[in-house]
């Protein structure tokens, strides 16, 4: 395996609590230090990835200026104005780049399967904690390589992407958006759980990522829905997946609606992270250490 | 597994004809069909799982041109019907597709990660049939009927005549599309000869195809040239749903999805034996 890993002091026995808390920093720092390394490798894969991802947001953005250029001019949709529309798709790109589970889910529920938790399991780590650490390098690597094809991509579209110059609306997007990575993790973490007790959890996984992505606003912004429907849907988990944080950066949510959202974020990231650890102890209680 | 009796026959002649070796190619897939049943019924749930899982990635579509409709009369000149009807047929086309074509490319980067291509290669039958066409998903057919439903549908409030020669033309491109999807997605997989960790062959595939079930006038310059001549997906559903919503404005374009059906096969096979050239196992 990695020297990074087995050279690092994980079994230290601090005396004080400070000294725990420092020692679990440095552990988990090794994690993400290991993260890094590993996820280095898949550089080109995640390149693909970002580049792939380009052609249908193109074809968005193509379908919305024809859907445009058909109506009276200067109409908008449900308050969007055409450079409007095209910038919700382009921070959409951002922020999902920033905060979207890519293979995580997948590979914790193999872990599982195969039984390699087994030697997680004997070491002082928290397996939670451990993965969180690991998809967080994850999205390091990612940012880092989607940074400059995706600064190319909006200089090229042409679209003129208003940077917010209020200090406020930058702190709550980028607390909105540790949240939105939060809740990602925590309801990909639990649906791997599912590995536990069934053999293929890709099912499950393809079934709720329908939901999110129709509901969390990867295809369109959910102000452009039904009213009934707009009204339902900050009360589920999905619009705090992805519109959120980009509707805070457009400046569309704004006053109450964002502190009620923000809190209604942070409920459901403790709820994704309560989900998260009871099934991870219920599915421990029935694990049969396949493999080993 | 059940072996398909790879050293079938040559009874009666010994000389290796065309009609012998087109028998003997259906007799292997006619037991690879057989295993496709045993082993989706070994694993039921799964199999019915899957089939709920398309079901509502499809009705995803639909809500999204709903959605799309509520604010807008037509996409260009393409009214709602028209887009459901495109809709329709791009699931179509796509899960015919998957029920023959695309596990089998999927899994070829895994074939040549392990090594195990080689086994196929030994058979004595086409490795590329072999290849292309190993597994059978059965749960396709299901979705591709409802895809079926969607479109008769959609033909009904369109108020369409169809006529047996609109019928006829529509399927036969309708084919043409599904051979552009195999062979780009063939050439895709064949990538994994270069790349061995090619998990983003499907994924690239998703992103690709997406385009096919999106009205082609919405698409402008550059990129339409690009997705209409070198990799015709703007092709694949559109020309035939304007050939039954009588939306055709010009011959030119069933001819050209049929001639770049024909480019895309020979390139991929140009493709594929290039890859195969470069494969040099792995140790086992």
């Amino acid at each position: 395996m990695n020297p990074a890993l087995s050279s690092s002091p994980l079994d230290l026995r601090p005396a004080s609590s400070r000294q725990a808390a420092a020692a679990a920093l440095r552990k988990y720092r090794q994690v993400v230090a290991l993260g890094i390394q590993n996820h280095l490798a898949y550089r080109f894969n995640f390149l693909a990835r970002v580049l792939f991802s380009l052609i249908p947001l193109t074809a968005l953005l193509m379908l919305w200026r024809t859907i445009y250029a058909g109506q009276p001019e200067g109409d908008t949709v449900s308050g969007y104005t055409l450079p409007q529309m095209l910038a919700y798709y382009l921070v959409a790109a951002w922020v999902n780049a920033l905060t979207a589970v890519t293979e995580d889910d997948w590979q914790i529920a193999a872990d599982i399967r195969d039984g390699n938790i087994n030697h997680l399991l004997a070491k002082p780590l928290d397996y939670l904690g451990y993965r969180l650490c690991l998809f967080f390098s994850g999205r390091i690597i990612y940012a880092g390589v989607a940074l400059l094809p995706l600064i190319l991509y909006v200089w090229l579209a042409g679209v003129p992407v208003h940077v917010p110059t209020n200090p406020a609306t930058w702190i709550c997007f980028l607390v909105s958006l540790v949240l939105t990575a939060l809740l990602q993790f925590f309801i990909s973490f639990a649906l791997a759980m599912l590995a536990f007790w069934v053999l293929e959890v890709s099912t499950f996984i393809f079934i709720v990522y329908a939901f999110e992505y129709i509901a969390s606003g990867h295809l369109f912004p959910l102000d452009i829905l039904p009213e009934t429907l707009r009204r339902l849907l900050p009360w589920t988990p999905f619009p705090y997946e992805l519109y959120f944080p980009v509707s805070i950066y457009l400046e569309k949510t704004t006053g109450p609606d964002l502190w009620q959202g923000l809190a209604l974020q942070t409920g459901w990231v403790a709820a994704g992270w309560a989900l998260a650890r009871w099934a991870w102890h219920r599915g421990l209680r029935r694990y049969g250490a396949v493999g080993g | 597994m059940e072996r398909p009796a790879p050293h079938a026959p040559a009874s009666g002649s010994t000389l290796p004809s065309h009609t012998g070796w087109l028998r003997r190619h259906l007799r292997v897939y006619a037991a690879l069909w057989r295993n496709a049943v045993t082993r989706e019924m070994t694993f039921k749930t799964n199999f019915l799982l899957w089939i709920v899982v398309e079901l509502l990635w499809f009705a995803l579509q639909l809500c999204f041109i709903g959605v799309l409709y509520l604010h807008t009369e037509s996409i260009g000149t393409w009214t709602k019907w028209q887009v459901v009807l495109l809709v329709g047929t791009s699931h179509f086309i796509q899960e015919i597709f998957q029920a023959f074509f695309l596990i089998n490319c999927a899994n070829l980067s895994e074939l040549v990660r392990t090594g195990k291509l080689d086994f196929l290669l030994l058979l004595p039958a086409n490795s590329r049939f072999l290849v292309s066409l190993r597994q059978v998903d059965l749960g396709s057919f299901v979705n591709a009927a409802t895809a079926l439903v969607v479109m008769g549908y959609a033909v009904h409030q369109l108020g369409l005549e169809l006529t047996a020669g609109r019928l006829l033309a529509f399927s036969a491109l309708c084919l043409c599309g599904i051979l552009v999807h195999y062979s780009l997605m063939f050439l895709l997989a064949s990538v994994s000869f270069w790349t061995v960790k090619a998990q983003g062959i499907v994924w690239g595939y998703y992103n690709l195809f997406q385009l096919a079930r999106m009205p082609d006038e919405a698409f402008r310059g550059l990129f339409r040239v690009v997705f209409t001549f070198v990799f015709p997906v703007l092709l694949v559903t559109n020309v035939p749903v304007r050939v039954l919503a009588e939306k055709l404005d010009s011959p030119f374009w069933p001819c050209l999805l049929v001639l770049l059906a024909a480019g895309c096969l020979a390139v991929s096979e140009w493709g594929w034996r290039i890859s195969l050239r470069r494969y040099t196992s792995a140790s086992s």
